[in-house]
């Protein structure tokens, strides 16, 4: 497979044709912040925490999705990136109710950790205080959907790995929610395979294990990481 | 179907169309005020009068004036014409009585009036003439004809060069000149490639699109078959929003008139060109109006839109290359064949080529549908054509591309309106809405209409989009209430900005233009707002 030199932050790189800007930007140990990308499956570009300037192109482009080019030059790291992060993980704060003190997740958040990153430390924005269900009716695992930032991550690890398609999103704006099936509740929704895998795929507190109490819910990636690489190296071919 | 049957058809037409007229507007503007009815008693009154009279009472499309609907026209065998507004069905055997001679007890319209002086017919040339609901009427009308030309006389390749020489540029508001597009998607290799027509018309106060459909539907299939010929697309799609029945009806009809005369589907004039139209009604998102959205919509899918690139040219429909345009440009296209690109070259400005068709609305004497060169300054369309305001009030701002454009003020209105000069001063294009404010309305309560309208159709795969404009909202609502604050203001500009250039589509990157263009023309207005 061909090569293409790039250059991220001022630093030249190589990369593999047909790679992301992230995927190049990893290789070359530069952190570029995400929140929807999860390795493994298809990436929607939905958060816009991973935009990068692209030299020569009128639009910030996500780096989750946007293919290496033989000589280009990317930036993450200008002044005017840093803030439009911030705001952004300003405004998810605010969308919800992110309660990180009560929060299953606590100190084991992709949210969390975002903040931090992105060097938030207060919400100037009002916060929506939506009115958000809880669904506790799966025998395994709960949703909250006060945690939800709509990453669609649940939604594409169940239809791209586990084929189940039990997810899906309805609603538009704000009221957009994480649905299963046909929006019944997650225990009634015959598709689900109880698996897990969304609930070890999600950033946040909104899909953990039941019982988890404050701080308990760690997610484990590995069982993802297996699958995706196993696939990846076509392991599984009869 | 070929050319000589095709001129048989004119011609019957034509002979039975010899003698008076009367055409009675149905289309959703007039039929709002009854105009269904008012056809029937003319319908009936003018056999009433004679039976074997030559008299013929039409259902066609858009006469243009709504606000004085519903409209009549009556064109005498000599030509004269006469248009009568407000009619109501009991007016109908005063205006048959009055084609021997003498006066209906009816108001009229001057047919002189700046209003309709000043408009150039190109997109809207057979509205009002045509009857929507029978093919023979536009085939009466030269329709067709370009058809064949191009699929007998022309190659894909001269196809798309003639609309590229155009210079025509899309209409759907971004003005991308079509003829890159065409030839974009005519250089792909595929199997197969899709050809969709944008009839998901939502910006609030539009209703351009919906007019070419409901009078003229036609000329939008014409158009799309020239289009699938340039780039070599069997099928294609007419994406129309749910909320218009009408167009619906009578583009489903239409189609099945055109397959039945063999100018649509399988050996298109009997040549080895397929082409069928298939239509795909949208469910009420304004978000899929978006290219990307439109095709996840087509395809099945929830509407919301992905990154480009890839663009549609190179994958579109189920990762097949699809041309999509709006209805206005597809409407453009039987024009420019017809008459030759150099004609269509000589109309409009240097860069924005041809006339614009817009919707006006708001506070002006004359509401209704207006087809202008392009280049036509502001000044002429809102205080000439339209009349200005309807009780002398002062003309403060004009709103252009509904909720991504912006607001123009009074001291602007000699801006030309063509792609760049709108763009210049904050506002674009966009697919025609044209809303006219007067010294009564708030700005700032503009933009919080405009934001609540994007807050409602964001799709909500977006962050920025999905929650920016909530605050934006939240912004603006706080300073119409007058309990704004200085850093309201400044928080207003540095979230319109981050909205902007964050958004994945088109949406939300324009979103926060209504709020931009406010604060740059109207920046004492946000003063005011803001508690000392």
């Amino acid at each position: 497979m061909a090569v293409v030199t790039l250059t991220i932050n001022d630093e030249l790189t190589s990369a593999q044709e047909g790679v992301t800007v992230l995927e190049a930007a990893a290789n070359a140990d530069i952190h570029i912040p995400t929140l929807c990308h999860v390795d493994g499956v298809g990436d929607v570009g939905a958060c816009r925490v991973c935009l990068v300037e692209v030299v020569g192109e009128r639009k910030l482009q996500p780096a989750c999705m946007t293919p290496v080019r033989e000589g280009m030059v990317v930036q993450s790291e200008t002044e005017r990136l840093r803030g439009y992060r911030r705001t952004i993980v300003e405004l998810l704060f605010s969308e919800r109710n992110h309660v990180c003190s009560v929060c299953v997740a606590n100190g084991h958040c992709e949210l969390q950790d975002l903040a931090i990153d992105v060097g938030m430390d207060h919400v100037p924005y009002e916060y929506l205080y939506p009115d958000c269900d809880v669904d506790a009716t799966h025998d395994r695992f709960t949703l909250d959907h006060n945690r939800c930032v709509l990453c669609s991550r649940c939604v594409r690890v169940c239809d791209e790995i586990e084929g189940a398609h039990t997810w899906d999103v309805m609603g538009r704006g704000t009221s957009s929610r994480v649905i299963s099936d046909l929006n019944v509740p997650w225990g009634s929704a015959d598709s689900c395979t109880s698996c897990g895998k969304c609930v070890m795929a999600c950033p946040t507190g909104a899909l953990f294990t039941r019982g988890a109490a404050t701080a308990e819910m760690e997610k484990d990636r590995s069982t993802l990481a297996f699958l995706t690489r196993a696939r990846g190296k076509n392991e599984w071919v009869r | 179907m070929n050319l000589p049957a095709l001129h048989e058809m004119a011609t019957g037409e034509r002979r039975a169309n010899g003698g008076t007229h009367i055409h009675t507007c149905v289309a959703s503007g007039c039929l709002s005020s009854n105009s269904q009815a008012v056809h029937d008693s003319l319908t009936a009154a003018a056999v009433d009068a004679d039976p074997n009279s030559d008299v013929r009472a039409c259902a066609v499309g858009c006469l243009r004036l709504c606000s004085e609907g519903p409209l009549v026209s009556v064109t005498q065998p000599d030509g004269e014409a006469t248009l009568y507004r407000n009619v109501a069905p009991e007016h109908a055997a005063s205006i048959v009585g009055a084609l021997n001679g003498g006066d209906a007890e009816v108001d009229t319209v001057d047919p002189d009036h700046p209003f309709f002086a000043g408009q150039e017919g190109i997109v809207l040339e057979n509205s009002g003439k045509v009857e929507p609901e029978r093919i023979e009427s536009y085939v009466a009308a030269g329709g067709y004809e370009s058809l064949y030309h191009v699929v007998h006389e022309m190659t894909p390749n001269e196809v798309v060069d003639e609309v590229t020489r155009s210079g025509l540029r899309g209409r759907g508001g971004a003005g991308f000149p079509t003829g890159v597009k065409w030839a974009t998607v005519a250089k792909q290799e595929a199997a197969q490639k899709y050809v969709v027509c944008n009839a998901d018309e939502g910006d609030p106060g539009a209703f351009m699109d919906r007019s070419v459909l409901e009078s003229d539907p036609h000329r939008v299939l014409e158009g799309m078959a020239i289009s699938a010929y340039a780039v070599g697309a069997t099928q294609g799609y007419v994406y129309v929003r749910g909320e218009y029945p009408l167009a619906i009806k009578r583009l489903t009809r239409a189609i099945r008139q055109a397959r039945r005369l063999g100018v649509l589907g399988t050996q298109v004039f009997e040549s080895f060109f397929d082409f069928r139209i298939d239509i795909r009604v949208g469910a009420g998102a304004f978000v899929c109006g978006e290219e990307t959205a439109l095709i996840a919509s087509i395809e099945g899918q929830r509407g919301t839109p992905r990154p480009r690139p890839p663009f549609p040219a190179e994958s579109g429909i189920w990762g097949s290359p699809t041309l999509i345009n709006n209805v206005e440009t597809f409407a453009n296209i039987v024009p420019i064949v017809r008459e030759g690109t150099d004609w269509f070259a000589s109309i409009g400005t240097e860069k924005s080529k041809g006339t614009k068709v817009f919707a006006l609305a708001g506070k002006v004497r004359h509401t209704g549908l207006i087809e202008v060169p392009m280049g036509t300054t502001l000044q002429e369309i809102v205080i000439d054509m339209a009349g200005g305001t309807p009780d002398e009030r002062q003309v403060k701002a004009v709103q252009t591309g509904g909720p991504s454009g912006g607001c123009i003020p009074a001291s602007a209105l000699d801006t030309p309106v063509d792609y760049e000069s709108l763009a210049e001063i904050g506002s674009i294009m966009g697919s025609g809405g044209m809303i006219v404010m007067d010294d009564q309305d708030s700005m700032i309560d503009v933009a919080r209409f405009f934001m609540e309208f994007c807050m409602e159709e964001s799709c909500g795969k977006c962050a920025p989009c999905r929650i920016g404009t909530v605050q934006l909202h939240r912004l603006l609502a706080k300073l119409t209430s007058g309990n704004g604050t200085a850093a309201d203001v400044a928080a207003l500009e540095h979230l319109s900005d981050v909205v902007r250039h964050t958004s994945l589509c088109g949406l939300g990157q324009t979103a926060p233009n209504p709020v931009l263009s406010t604060l740059r023309h109207f920046p004492e207005e946000y003063e005011a707002a803001i508690t000392k």
